[in-house]
């Protein structure tokens, strides 16, 4: 827990008119979870799809490990090596197998040999308890192990950070449950993760600060147990006792 | 039954076994629930009985009961030596069948025809058959090795140079237009009234040809070098083969990584070696045969087979081009796709075979067989653009976004995420666009190209062979050769959909 990883200073975005994300600062440490939270169209998920530059920003900077993000979007690619990220709706390429899903980046842009690539994915797979349906197609399985794939594609690059979109959002209820075991899992082997989710279990078992954004500014930044048990801005109460029930 | 009325029940009586009801299988149950089961359907049933026998019955009749099978010349298919109404006219079609196949090419050259279209089935056949290996060498073979081979096959001639003496009369004749555009500009500015004007771009154009010239001269000093030379075309070809082989190695990796690419580009120069030597190209090669002497199947082929493999690259190039953010390239696509979509086929070819060489500059000829290739390419590709532009925009946006977070570049994306999958969506279309070039090739018989159409209808003059059932007898086989072709392109495409959407099924 040194030197921040991702350091978002002074990040501001406009759609058109409309002023998404104002002012966000944010540093996170090597090794940090972080959960953000908020009601939806409070500007999460454009804030951490701005990380890895698959959103552009008008104003402000994000410096991950060291590779300045800039408004000109200069080390796209030198970001995105060093940052995984894990979507809402799986996207999953579903003209590939799950293997060939896991092995395509580390092939492509890492340029690992085939072999070594697929004894990666094997590792990884085995790592989300998947293994053994490395050869179907991702429409062949639930939402559930769609995800725990993805997850595991996302590893493969070997990324410093971890972003997750609202990673449960699309799935049935009893598979939630598989989804954030895995991430828990990840959790603990140290990995820097930035979650935007609704899951506060998940957040109180496993962040180590959780961001409540509404009308895209962060309004507060506090360890969970201070977070959940005193909130301190009013728009927080009403958020938590809204979705605490 | 009804005894389950109240919520307990007990069965008493056990039941009895029944016949099983009206049958529903077999053919009997296939006409009774699907042929008769409805007045509709009796109705629907026996006007498509009755279609059929109108149909079938005349053609079998026409076809093969009334036919003649084997004659010398006319007079066999005539009524009044047959003795009874003639249906088709074999022997006609088995007389004129070489001129079919082969138009007006000598007799004496036909092998060669024959030898190309050998190596195009050897070749693409088993390009087709997903089982076989050695897909990349097989398809390298077909789509880059074996055009250059059936072009000095079927048309002949000979290589005075090599990759060195092309480039070098390439950029030669790029930097000459240059400084011809340029004196024409100065000599306008003697009468012109903006003539300062003219005069000073007219320098300035010059200016840049002369430089130019100097650029290139070590090129062009080396190529009239190797043509001083006793062996000019193997000359060229050791400096093409070393320069192409050393970039390929550089490019590959260097001395880490580049072994294979050199092996295999080292590899290509020998294959080319041998085939220049077999085909005796840097002696003349095999005696010319002038396209307009082409005709028949072979032409069909050539055009078709030549506007398929071109109008899907350019095609999804364009559909690229007009999805791009960069607005010269999306403007310059859209204005492509919408002239040539605008544009009947018939006008593509008329102006490109009878308008084009008036444009051209005095020197510069392009064949006419050429033209028509290119005019046709052209046309199906802007619609082969729209069909690629269907299966791109099925595509969803999260696909490249989760390509994109993979660290994949664009070109990655589109070629390994979005474009597989588009082309998967418009498999059908695609196909129907190459079906209907394969019958459109018959359009090029109105530019003075004879294609098996073209064919056919010139053989109909032949007095030998006329009779009252001849045109009916060559339009009937022509038809039966164009349904051959586009029904085994149908069939493969369904073939080809089922298999690349595995992903699909559960």
């Amino acid at each position: 827990m040194s030197d921040p990883i991702v350091k978002i200073s002074g990040l501001n975005k406009w759609y058109g008119e409309f002023h998404v994300l104002r002012d966000i600062d944010l540093e996170v440490k090597k090794g940090e979870r972080i959960v953000i939270c908020g009601p939806s169209g409070s500007g999460k998920s454009t804030l951490i799809r701005c990380i890895n530059a698959l959103e552009e920003f008008q104003e402000g900077e994000i410096v991950v490990d060291g590779i300045e993000l800039g408004p000109n979007l200069k080390h796209v690619d030198a970001v995105r090596r060093e940052v995984g990220m894990v979507f809402q709706s799986f996207n999953l390429f579903p003209h590939l197998t799950v293997l060939d899903n896991c092995t395509l980046a580390p092939i492509w842009v890492r340029n690992i040999p085939k072999r070594d690539a697929e004894a990666t994915a094997m590792k990884f797979l085995e790592r989300v308890k998947i293994p053994h349906q490395a050869n179907k197609f991702p429409g062949q399985m639930s939402g559930g192990q769609q995800q725990r794939v993805a997850i595991a594609r996302a590893l493969t690059m070997n990324p410093k950070v971890m972003l997750f979109d609202e990673p449960t959002s699309a799935l049935d209820p009893e598979m939630v449950k598989e989804v954030l075991d895995t991430m828990v899992d990840l959790a603990e082997e140290g990995m820097t993760m930035l979650v935007v989710t609704h899951e506060m279990g998940f957040a109180r078992e496993v962040a180590n600060r959780v961001v409540f954004m509404d009308a895209g500014q962060i309004i507060e930044a506090n360890t969970p147990n201070e977070f959940f048990a005193a909130p301190q801005h009013a728009r927080t109460k009403l958020f938590l006792s809204q979705i605490l029930r | 039954m009804s005894d389950v009325i109240s919520s307990s029940f007990v069965r008493r009586d056990l039941l009895a076994e029944r016949p099983a009801p009206v049958k529903t299988t077999g053919f009997i149950g296939l006409m009774r629930t699907r042929l008769f089961n409805s007045p509709t359907n009796i109705l629907l049933t026996i006007l498509g009985a009755l279609l059929l026998w109108f149909t079938i019955v005349p053609s079998v009749k026409f076809l093969m009961v009334d036919a003649i099978w084997s004659g010398r010349d006319r007079s066999a298919c005539l009524v009044e030596n047959a003795g009874f109404a003639v249906g088709a006219c074999w022997p006609y079609i088995q007389a004129k069948l070489p001129q079919l196949i082969y138009g007006f090419y000598p007799e004496a050259e036909r092998w060669r025809v024959n030898l190309t279209l050998l190596l195009a089935a050897v070749l693409l056949l088993p390009l087709l058959v997903p089982r076989l290996p050695a897909k990349s060498l097989n398809a390298g073979l077909f789509f880059a090795a074996f055009p250059v081979v059936a072009f000095f096959l079927l048309h002949g001639g000979g290589i005075k140079g090599f990759g060195l003496s092309w480039t070098a009369g390439l950029l030669q004749l790029f930097d000459e237009s240059i400084l011809g555009a340029g004196q024409a500009l100065l000599s306008l500015s003697k009468t012109s009234a903006i003539a300062p004007l003219l005069w000073v771009v007219g320098s300035l154009v010059v200016l840049l040809g002369t430089a130019i010239q100097w650029l290139i001269f070590p090129l062009t000093w080396l190529r009239d070098y190797i043509q001083g030379t006793g062996q000019p075309v193997w000359a060229d070809f050791a400096i093409t083969a070393a320069i192409v082989c050393l970039i390929a190695f550089v490019l590959g990796g260097g001395v880490r990584t580049g072994g294979r690419a050199l092996a295999s580009s080292i590899g290509t120069f020998i294959a080319t070696a041998i085939v220049i030597k077999l085909m005796d190209l840097d002696h003349g090669g095999l005696s010319i045969v002038a396209t307009n002497l082409w005709g028949g199947l072979l032409v069909t082929l050539v055009v078709s087979v030549t506007g398929i493999v071109t109008s899907l690259p350019i095609g999804i190039a364009l559909a690229l081009g007009r999805r791009s953010t960069i607005p010269l390239i999306r403007i310059f696509s859209i204005a492509f796709i919408e002239f040539w979509r605008g544009v009947p086929l018939i006008t593509v070819l008329f102006f490109a075979t009878y308008m084009l060489p008036l444009f051209l500059p005095g020197n510069f000829t392009v064949d006419g067989l050429v033209r028509a290739l290119i005019g046709i390419a052209l046309f199906t590709g802007a619609y082969q653009a729209e069909n690629v532009r269907g299966g791109l925009a099925a595509i969803p946006r999260g696909q490249s976004e989760a390509a994109a977070a993979l660290g994949l570049s664009w070109w990655k994306t589109t070629s390994l995420i979005v474009l597989p999958q588009a082309l998967r969506h418009v498999i059908p279309n695609l196909v129907n666009s190459f079906i209907s070039l394969f019958k459109d090739t018959s359009l090029v018989s109105i530019v003075a190209l004879f294609d098996l159409l073209g064919s056919l209808r010139a053989s109909f003059s032949d007095p030998k062979w006329s009779t009252p059932s001849t045109a009916f007898t060559g339009f009937a086989f022509a038809g039966i050769i164009y349904f051959m072709f586009c029904f085994g392109m149908s069939r493969y495409s369904l073939f080809v959909e089922h298999r690349l959407n595995a992903h699909r099924r559960n």
